[in-house]
Parts: C-alpha cells; structure tokens; sequence
C-alpha cells in the first residue's frame, strides 16, 4: 500500500518539466566559472585533441600540474589528483588557454618551447631534479638516460633517471620523450612507444624546415655535447623493460 | 637501465578506495539534474538556477572535509535546502509589496501539463513542498527529510502525503481542461 502510494506519487512528479542537457550544461559552465574567481577551485582540467590523442590537462593555482595520455585513463589520472592534490576538480577550462594554445602550436611545429608556469607537486626529490634537466635537451634532440644522469648530478643513477621519466606528470611540455637509451632506442613512454616515437618523428620534421629555424630555441646548458647528437631514425623496437 | 613505463603502474593509482573522495567533476556530474529538479520544486524555475550555483559553489568549498562515507545526496539536498531558503529571504527584502496576490504567470501559460504540475507545486505551502521535493525527487528517507526541514519523521512523512494528495488534485483539475482558477489556498 505504503509502496502504491509512493509510486504512483513518483509518476505524477514524473511530470514535472525536465532537466535537460543543455540546462545544465550552462549551470555547470558558471559553476567552473565562479569557482575559479572564487578561488575554491584547486584543480581545473579540460582535454585536448592532439596527433598522438586527447590530452588531459590539469593545472592547480600554480601552474600545469598534470598533463595524461588515454592509455594512463583519463579518470584514474583525475581520482589520483583528487588524492594526491586535492578533490576540489573541476572541468573549467579557462585556466588551460595558454597551455591549450601552446601545446596546439608544438602539435602544428610552430613551438619549440613552452611558456608557462608548471607545478611540480606531484614529483620529489632526485625525480624531480631530474624533471628540472629534460628542458636542457633541446627541440629535436635526444638524450641518453647516462648523459641526463650526468647532468642531474649523479652520473650512476640511471635506473632512477628512467623512473623519474616514467612518471613524469607532464609529458609533453617536460620533454621527457627526449630522453632515449644509449644504443639509441627509444624505451617507453607514458603515452606508449609510438606516442614517443611521434613527437621525435614531428620535432625532426619541423627541425628540418627553412622557415622553422629561427622558431624559438630552448636554451642549452647542463649536459655534455655527446647527450646532444642529433636524433636519427632510431629502431622501432621500444620495449618497455631495458 | 629501466626503461619507462606506464606511469600508472608506478603511479598513484594504487591510492585508490584509501580515502574514497572522488573529483568534485564526478559529484555534479552523478547529482545535478537530481539537485536542479529539486530546487525547481521548491523554488519555482526562475530562481532555481541561482540555488543550484550556490549549492554546489558552498558544497565544493566543503568537500575536501565531508566524511567519506558520508551520504552525498543527501548533504547536498541539506545545502541546496538552505540556500533555497537564502535565495526566498533575499527575494522578499527585494520585493515590493503588493495590496493582492497577483496571478500566477504560470496559470496564464500553463497550457501544458508540466507547467500546471509546476504550477501546483508552486502553490502548495513551503513545508509540503519541501518534504515533496526532498523525498521524491532527492530521494531522501523521511528521517532525513525530518532533519532537514525540522520537525518529526511521522511529521514529514504527512506533509509529504498532503502534498501529493493536493497536487494531484489540483493537477487533475487542471489537466481535465477545466477552467483554472488562481485561488490555490484552500
């Protein structure tokens, strides 16, 4: 009787006017808005269609904090966030425009280094020093993982050099694709081996047009010239254990 | 030397389940029609847009304190009901007051059974449409919907039936074609 009444009460509510998409949508849209101005929003991502797939990007009030490949699953990287930065996610993606726009012109070969302020929160210690070195490898260059060891300051650690590529929490715009194994190879790579193979593929393109030339250049210090040879053609072969 | 992997496998994925709390994105995705629906109710359209916003703006600043295990629906009916109610004070220190009741634009639109059915539920009296609006469409148990809006669960669960009886009669009246009158009060 009791479940009769609630029922047929839930049918007759049944027509009350409908929440459609689009209302909520545009509630939603003010939502990230408001929380952004507010100063409540901590972690703000959107997604971007790339060559090499659709890119999640997070950024907290500091700077671009996570950059994600499909393969890492786009809602594991955003429950990992919520852990390890803070629950406080939104999509809003005004706070990405610049690095939307910045990774768009490195897709298209017109940028050969980034402009923005990164947040290295989800990286310590010697792995993020060695975060700190991979901008050093210019565009269009590869590095092994001994010669970024070098350069990090502790020439033995290599192992620990591809652990902190491994899981560099922002592919992309840290060039950590640059960094390959001393017979020239490729490894892994977060994104998967072709991703890698992808973005050396582009930045040797690029490299190799006229008007590309006097594009913006990252400045080299750090590792030793023999880091630097020119990235030529490397075997497919990219497993992902040495 | 190791080569790179998936950044999951040493990543932090294995974090998941400890605390439970899950990007605040997941929370207005699972419960905004659900939240939106229930401030209509109890506001009326026009003014159900600002109570979801701050509904869920005060729920984000929350967030990272709510228990775990915490009922999430039913937190946010909680602060959606306060807000409605911030929303209904702020009205009336803008209204200007008017010698008689003027009529309902709904009734005057109301040429569709959804409009009619809102329109009823606009004219029952706040604490029915509360205890309608929190139990049937935030699918709160009574004794929740008693904490919210205070009062015992038995109370509640009688302001919900009166409501729904009253609705629909109201709703009958008005979807049989008859002739609406503006006199909801009785």
């Amino acid at each position: 009787m009791t479940m009769n009444h609630e029922t047929q009460a839930r049918d007759l509510l049944a027509a009350l006017p409908e929440v459609t998409e689009a209302n909520l949508r545009a509630l939603r849209g003010r939502l990230a808005e408001r929380a952004d101005a507010e100063e409540v929003l901590d972690v703000a991502y959107r997604t971007l269609d790339t060559p090499v797939g659709s890119l999640l990007l997070a950024a907290t009030e500091q700077g671009l904090v996570r950059v994600a490949y499909p393969v890492q699953g786009h809602d594991q990287v955003l429950e990992s966030l919520a852990v390890q930065v803070s629950p406080r996610i939104l999509n809003a993606p005004a706070r990405l425009d610049a690095a939307a726009r910045q990774i768009d012109e490195y897709f298209a070969g017109r940028r050969r280094a980034f402009d923005l302020l990164l947040d290295f929160s989800l990286s310590r210690g010697f792995r993020r020093t060695v975060l700190g070195h991979l901008p050093d490898i210019a565009y269009g260059h590869t590095a092994s993982y001994a010669v970024v060891a070098a350069a990090a300051g502790r020439p033995r650690a290599v192992r620990a050099v591809g652990t902190a590529c491994a899981t560099n929490p922002l592919p992309v715009v840290v060039p950590c694709h640059r960094v390959i194994r001393s017979d020239g190879s490729l490894s892994g790579y977060a994104g998967g081996p072709a991703a890698k193979q992808a973005l050396l593929t582009l930045e040797e393109a690029a490299m190799s047009e006229p008007e590309g030339r006097g594009a913006a250049w990252t400045e080299e210090r750090g590792a030793s010239d023999e880091g630097r040879r020119r990235h030529k053609a490397p075997p497919r072969r990219a497993g992902d254990t040495a | 030397m190791r080569a790179a992997a998936t950044s999951r496998s040493a990543g932090p994925g294995r974090l998941r389940g400890v605390t439970g709390k899950r990007p605040f994105e997941v929370i207005v995705a699972e419960h905004g029609a659900t939240v939106l629906r229930v401030c209509r109710a109890v506001l009326g359209a026009a003014d159900a847009d600002d109570a979801w916003s701050e509904t869920f703006l005060a729920a984000l600043k929350a967030y990272p304190e709510l228990p775990a295990d915490a009922n999430v629906e039913a937190w946010l009916v909680t602060i959606a009901h306060r807000k409605a109610i911030d929303v209904t004070r702020a009205e009336a220190r803008r209204a200007v007051p008017v010698a008689e009741v003027p009529e309902s634009p709904s009734a005057q639109q109301a040429d569709t059974r959804d409009l009619d059915l809102a329109a009823a539920m606009a004219a029952l009296p706040r604490r029915q449409r509360e205890a309608v609006a929190y139990h049937y469409l935030g699918g709160l148990p009574y004794q929740d919907v008693a904490a919210v809006i205070g009062g015992s669960t038995d109370a509640a669960r009688r302001a919900a039936a009166d409501g729904v009886a009253k609705l629909r009669k109201t709703y009958a009246h008005a979807a049989a074609g008859e002739e609406r009158t503006d006199d909801h009060e009785s």
